[in-house]
């Protein structure tokens, strides 16, 4: 698969409780390539935000990779120290977050902050003050002189998500993590920024992680999906494929209860019956196979694994099993009978 | 009944402002010219140096057993005039109707009875359920202030409440910490219910949930609406929400309406800029679409309610603004039957109403 930016393998990241020891992401594994934007898309709880944290090690003192290599650029990062990882954060690998009211600082000027971006990382004095209104004038902050010189509660939501976005892109990294970077802001100031994205990653080639819980969202932005839940990637493959031919059953049902698609259309919407499972009581066969409105025996037995369906598409379902596949067109119209299927996927 | 709707026609066209449509049902809730602003106090002599005009002339009907949706982006008033509606805020000006009777005008007492058949359901199903409260104690206190049931009867009909939003008796006696935020919001919605209310407001009612549990709890809410015959205020930012579940839709932009319509009317064929760039600014999901259709891309943020631009409030974003929008107030012009916009030059731009 050509050239890679990070190549995340098998990654487990656990979190020390009181109540003992548990897995939030479990064997995750995926690849961007440069210039790629990639969406790590799922529910409270999938696991989405953790393994964002992981690659840039900004876990929680709890939280460890207890298994899983991380490649950055060709780099094993999965283990570096914290003098190495200052290095690499913020100038090859930089990140936005949800809320930028929280990730300013009150009493510091949009110049100061842009500046100790450039300044900890080698660019000072007459030049860092004019790559910061610079950056200012590239994520089209308006009157950006003006804008220097102001504080963050000077500043409206959408023009403080700029803020953060000229200062993860400063540096001209070559990976971007946004991590929910418009969940927070309106939707037209939404529209705004997600076509300032587009725009900066054609002008910069940088590839993007973006971590979403909005499948509109990813339509808008991505090129690739990653889907995950409870923990575990899912589904993965193109916005097109995974949008338009959905290949798990949870990627299915999410699409599906989603009031947009259905509204028009003056349809019920498929509500997944129950909610996400807890940590500490992770079913052991299919994660998602007790709200699964087509699981059969198999599912509660014995856990998927994460089936190849072409070489860029792969899916975590029983259903993707080339043999299941293989029975049931064998079956003809297949799926009515779990009996017929739970035989099929035994021979 | 068809004198009466033939009489309540008469009205309208005798007087707009206090007439009543009668698509179907009855008017429950009239809410006529509401307005609500805040004083901004400052200094240590606590002066008024200004108003926050959250809501500015704001006019609607409910009507019984149908869903209205409240929709705009923050600041633009759509929590407030819900407030304003159950009467937990005063308004500045204006009036709100129920049954016909001015919730302005009627005593403490009243209004406390009145309580009984307006409830709402708020947005954080984490801060708005009382910790240390069991279920049964949530559920049933409305029970008890109403003086509606008590002891075994109040236990009973609570567990039915239960039963109905999808919960089961045995989660009588558990505490908020023990449920989902889906669950939780079942039980706001158990509580809302407790009541037998008549309107219920849903104040971003699923604004938190995550779209698998907020599919559930649209769902019960539709399910329950047709079981009881319940009307809904339905405020929320989220345009998919709303075409799913409201019949009628207002929009407002910085406390004043803009355009409303009939739901499936207002998203095929919307008038007013803001309504446009609204609606396409909303992400679609459809890899094919996305980046191909026309979209209205609007500039900046919302203003503040403290300082509304002239004329036009939106005439600082809108990407067909003349120089008259900046003194011209717009009115409100109807369309077509039912379907009312903020008047706006840009409906003499020849082709802007067909596009």
């Amino acid at each position: 698969m050509g050239e890679v930016v990070l190549s995340v393998t098998n990654l487990k990241t656990k979190f020390d409780t009181r109540q003992g020891t548990v897995e939030a992401v479990s064997d995750v594994s995926f690849d961007i390539a440069p210039g790629e934007t990639v969406a790590l898309v799922g529910e409270s709880g999938s696991g989405k935000s953790v393994t964002s944290l992981s690659i840039m090690h900004l876990l929680e003192s709890t939280g460890f990779i207890a298994d899983g290599r991380i490649l950055f650029d060709g780099r094993d990062i999965t283990s570096l120290g914290e003098r190495e990882l200052r290095d690499i954060r913020g100038a090859e690998i930089s990140m936005i977050f949800q809320d930028p009211a929280t990730c300013l600082d009150p009493v510091f000027t949009v110049e100061n902050q842009l500046r100790e971006v450039l300044e900890i990382h080698g660019v000072s004095g007459e030049k860092a003050k004019a790559r910061s209104l610079e950056l200012l004038q590239l994520v089209g902050m308006p009157d950006p002189e003006k804008r220097l010189r102001s504080y963050q509660h000077e500043l409206s939501g959408g023009q403080r998500q700029r803020v953060m976005i000229a200062m993860a892109l400063a540096l001209q990294p070559k990976l971007v993590i946004a991590d929910e970077p418009t969940t927070a802001l309106d939707v037209t100031v939404q529209a705004q920024i997600l076509e300032l994205l587009k725009t900066l990653k054609k002008e910069t080639g940088a590839a993007i992680l973006f971590v979403t819980h909005d499948l509109g969202v990813v339509a808008e932005i991505a090129d690739r999906v990653v889907v995950m839940y409870a923990g575990q990637v899912v589904e993965q493959g193109t916005v097109r494929d995974v949008i338009n031919d959905p290949q798990h059953p949870y990627t299915r049902a999410l699409l599906n209860s989603m009031p947009g698609k259905v509204a028009a259309l003056g349809e019920r919407l498929e509500a997944i019956d129950g909610t996400v499972p807890s940590l500490f009581d992770m079913p052991t066969a299919c994660r998602f196979g007790p709200r699964c409105k087509q699981a059969w025996e198999r599912c509660h037995v014995e856990a998927p694994p994460l089936f190849e369906v072409t070489s860029i598409r792969s899916s975590r379902c029983w259903l993707a099993d080339p043999d299941t596949v293989a029975i049931r067109s064998a079956a003809g119209s297949a799926a009515e009978s779990a009996d017929e299927e739970k035989a099929g996927a035994e021979s | 009944m068809s004198a009466v709707e033939a009489d309540s026609v008469e009205d309208q066209k005798g007087n707009g402002n206090t007439g009543q449509s009668v698509a179907e049902g009855e008017v429950l809730v009239e809410v006529r010219n509401l307005s609500k602003h805040f004083p901004i106090h400052k200094g240590i002599l606590n002066r008024t140096v200004g108003q926050v005009r959250a809501v500015d002339g704001i006019s609607f009907d409910l009507k019984r057993g149908t869903t209205v949706a409240l929709v705009g982006e923050s600041g633009c008033g759509k929590t407030t005039t819900g407030r304003l509606v159950l009467r937990l805020l005063e308004p500045t000006s204006g009036s709100v109707r129920f049954e016909g009777r001015d919730l302005a005008e009627i005593s403490k007492a009243e209004l406390r009875q009145l309580r009984q058949r307006l409830q709402i359901i708020f947005q954080d199903p984490f801060s708005s359920l009382d910790p240390r409260m069991s279920t049964a104690s949530i559920v049933g206190e409305g029970l008890d202030i109403h003086g509606i049931a008590s002891g075994d009867e109040k236990i009973e009909r609570v567990a039915e409440l239960l039963e109905m939003v999808g919960l089961s008796r045995r989660d009588l006696k558990k505490f908020p910490h023990q449920f989902s935020g889906g669950q939780r919001q079942r039980i706001g919605i158990a509580r809302a219910l407790a009541t037998n209310p008549d309107v219920i407001v849903c104040d971003e009612a699923v604004s938190a949930l995550d779209v698998s549990i907020q599919a559930q709890v649209l769902n019960l809410l539709k399910d329950l609406q047709a079981e009881l015959g319940l009307t809904y205020l339905f405020i929320t930012h989220d345009l998919n929400v709303v075409r799913y579940i409201s019949d009628e839709v207002i929009v407002m932009y910085l406390g004043e309406m803009v355009e409303r319509a009939a739901t499936e009317e207002l998203f095929t064929n919307p008038q007013h800029p803001y309504t446009r760039a609204l609606l396409s600014a909303v992400p679609v999901v459809d890899p094919d679409m996305a980046g191909e259709r026309p979209r209205v891309m609007l500039e900046g943020d919302v203003p503040s309610p403290s300082n509304p631009p002239s004329g036009c409030r939106f005439h600082t974003r809108c990407p067909f603004a003349v120089e008259a929008c900046a003194s011209d107030v717009p009115e409100l012009i109807e369309m077509s039957p039912g379907h009312v916009a903020a008047s706006c030059p840009a409906y003499e731009t020849e082709g802007y109403l067909n596009q």
